[in-house]
């Protein structure tokens, strides 16, 4: 376990070491997420729609699809040269190889979402302090669950020819029940309602996340195999 | 580059690599048509053959990275089980691709495959295999940057970081100039006196011939001659041109 814990920090420092150097996908994820929230800040209607009812949906349009486009990195980075078959010649378990996968994915969508919260409250207005601690719980929730999937579609997508493309495609009904309980969650939360009203939602995230991140590590081998 | 594995007298019973009658396709292709050969520790196996003879399919299923469709691979006596990391470890691979990150210094490629080995000093062993390869003073530079024949020899150190018992190599003489083809012919010679066991894929005759105990001749997925070198590497010229010629 030890052994496959340190092959996975080597394989997500590197992933991350590689992105940081070249900025491509936060720098896209980044410029993506303040397009999102500015058009949807603009296109608004205040008067037809109030700012509490439409920020959840906009928040996790924002954050799925900014997400999305680091997790087309993942096994991108290893199509170069064909570092994957050197990868895959070591001796690295393939559960390390996907957990050093899903901690680096996890970091830079949660530094993309580190900084989308604060333009996502300048824009929109919602009380988004008050609920703070609530709402980064759910936040990595709901993460957990979307970017350990995205993992492993990420290793599917990159071998076909229109990787960019199939990588939403793929994960569209997977995304479904993190991002609306998330959604139904944070709603919530904005509007202050009791705690017991969103317990059944957190379940489904946890249930969601645990039960995800155990597929994704029992079939990876099987989606590696060629 | 670290010290070799021990093996105990149980493990290494057998010929390091035997391969019986291995077969690989790709839809309609048929890649790899029934290939035997058995080499015992310290011997090389020479491949030739015209392009698209199926020599790095051979080396890719010998490294475990494709599933053969049929046939066997025995290492010292055990079938070879691609899921078993004891096993990959005893291999190296020198493949067409670098297998590096260009995004990553020299130094940082190394070290980031001697963890992925489990390597005791990942940095002492990245440091040893950068001054056995000439490449200390370009280090610290992205690889990307490299010159071709600096990442030919930036990948075999990569390849052999680990000291593997069986390597693999793909045309590794491709894009090294005089000097450097050199530092890898007496690399490859140090390695079968260490009694490595290696199998080497070259169109280059002269190389292949002079490191050889055995030459194949690849065609359309088949050994169409398999022998031990002989003394006289004319005769095998005369195959070489004529298989090249037939195919």
């Amino acid at each position: 376990m030890r052994d496959v814990l340190a092959q996975a920090l080597a394989v997500a420092a590197k992933d991350l070491k590689l992105e940081f150097r070249r900025r491509t996908a936060i720098f896209s994820a980044l410029v993506f997420t303040a397009l999102v929230l500015a058009i949807f800040n603009f296109a608004r209607d205040p008067t037809a729609v109030s700012a509490t009812a439409l920020a959840p949906g906009v928040l996790w349009i924002t954050f799925t699809f900014a997400g999305l486009l680091g997790l087309n990195r993942a096994f991108a980075i290893e199509r170069e040269n064909r570092a994957l078959d050197g990868l895959l010649l070591a001796p690295v378990s393939r559960s390390g190889l996907y957990l050093g996968k899903l901690i680096g994915n996890l970091v830079f969508v949660g530094l993309v979402e580190a900084i989308a919260l604060p333009l996502f409250a300048i824009f929109f207005n919602v009380p988004v302090w008050g609920v703070i601690g609530p709402l980064v719980g759910v936040i990595a929730l709901a993460t957990v669950g979307f970017v350990a999937v995205g993992t492993i579609m990420s290793a599917i997508a990159v071998g076909t020819r229109f990787a960019d493309l199939m990588l939403p495609v793929l994960m569209l009904p997977f995304l479904m029940p993190p991002v609306t309980g998330a959604v139904q969650v944070t709603a919530r939360l904005f509007a202050a309602r009791p705690f017991a009203e969103v317990v059944g939602w957190l379940k489904l995230l946890v249930a969601y996340d645990i039960v995800f991140v155990v597929i994704c590590l029992l079939v990876f081998e099987a989606v590696l195999d060629e | 580059m670290s010290a070799a594995p021990q093996l105990s007298p149980a493990v290494a019973a057998g010929p390091a690599l035997e391969v019986s009658d291995l077969a690989r396709g790709f839809g309609p292709v048929r890649a790899l048509r029934g290939v035997s050969f058995a080499l015992e520790r310290g011997e090389a196996l020479a491949v030739f053959g015209p392009n698209g003879a199926g020599k790095s399919t051979l080396l890719r299923l010998l490294a475990g990275l494709l599933r053969p469709e049929r046939g066997s691979i025995r290492l010292f006596g055990h079938p070879f089980n691609r899921s078993d990391a004891a096993q990959r470890v005893r291999i190296g691979l020198i493949s067409h691709a670098s297998l590096l990150y260009d995004g990553l210094t020299g130094r940082e490629n190394l070290e980031f495959t001697a963890r992925c080995y489990r390597l005791s000093s990942p940095r002492e062993a990245a440091q040893r295999a950068l001054e056995s390869m000439g490449l200390v003073d370009a280090a610290d530079r992205a690889a990307g940057t490299y010159s071709r024949g600096m990442t030919q020899r930036l990948a075999i150190a990569r390849a052999l970081l680990h000291d593997p018992e069986i390597v693999l190599l793909d045309e590794p003489f491709t894009g090294l100039d005089t000097r450097a083809a050199g530092v890898l012919r007496s690399l490859l010679e140090r390695l079968r006196a260490d009694r490595r066991t290696l199998v080497l894929v070259t169109h280059n005759l002269e190389e292949g011939l002079e490191l050889a105990t055995q030459v194949a001749l690849q065609v359309s997925g088949r050994f169409v001659m398999l022998d031990r070198r002989g003394d006289d590497p004319s005769l095998w010229r005369a195959r070489y041109a004529e298989a090249v010629a037939g195919a």
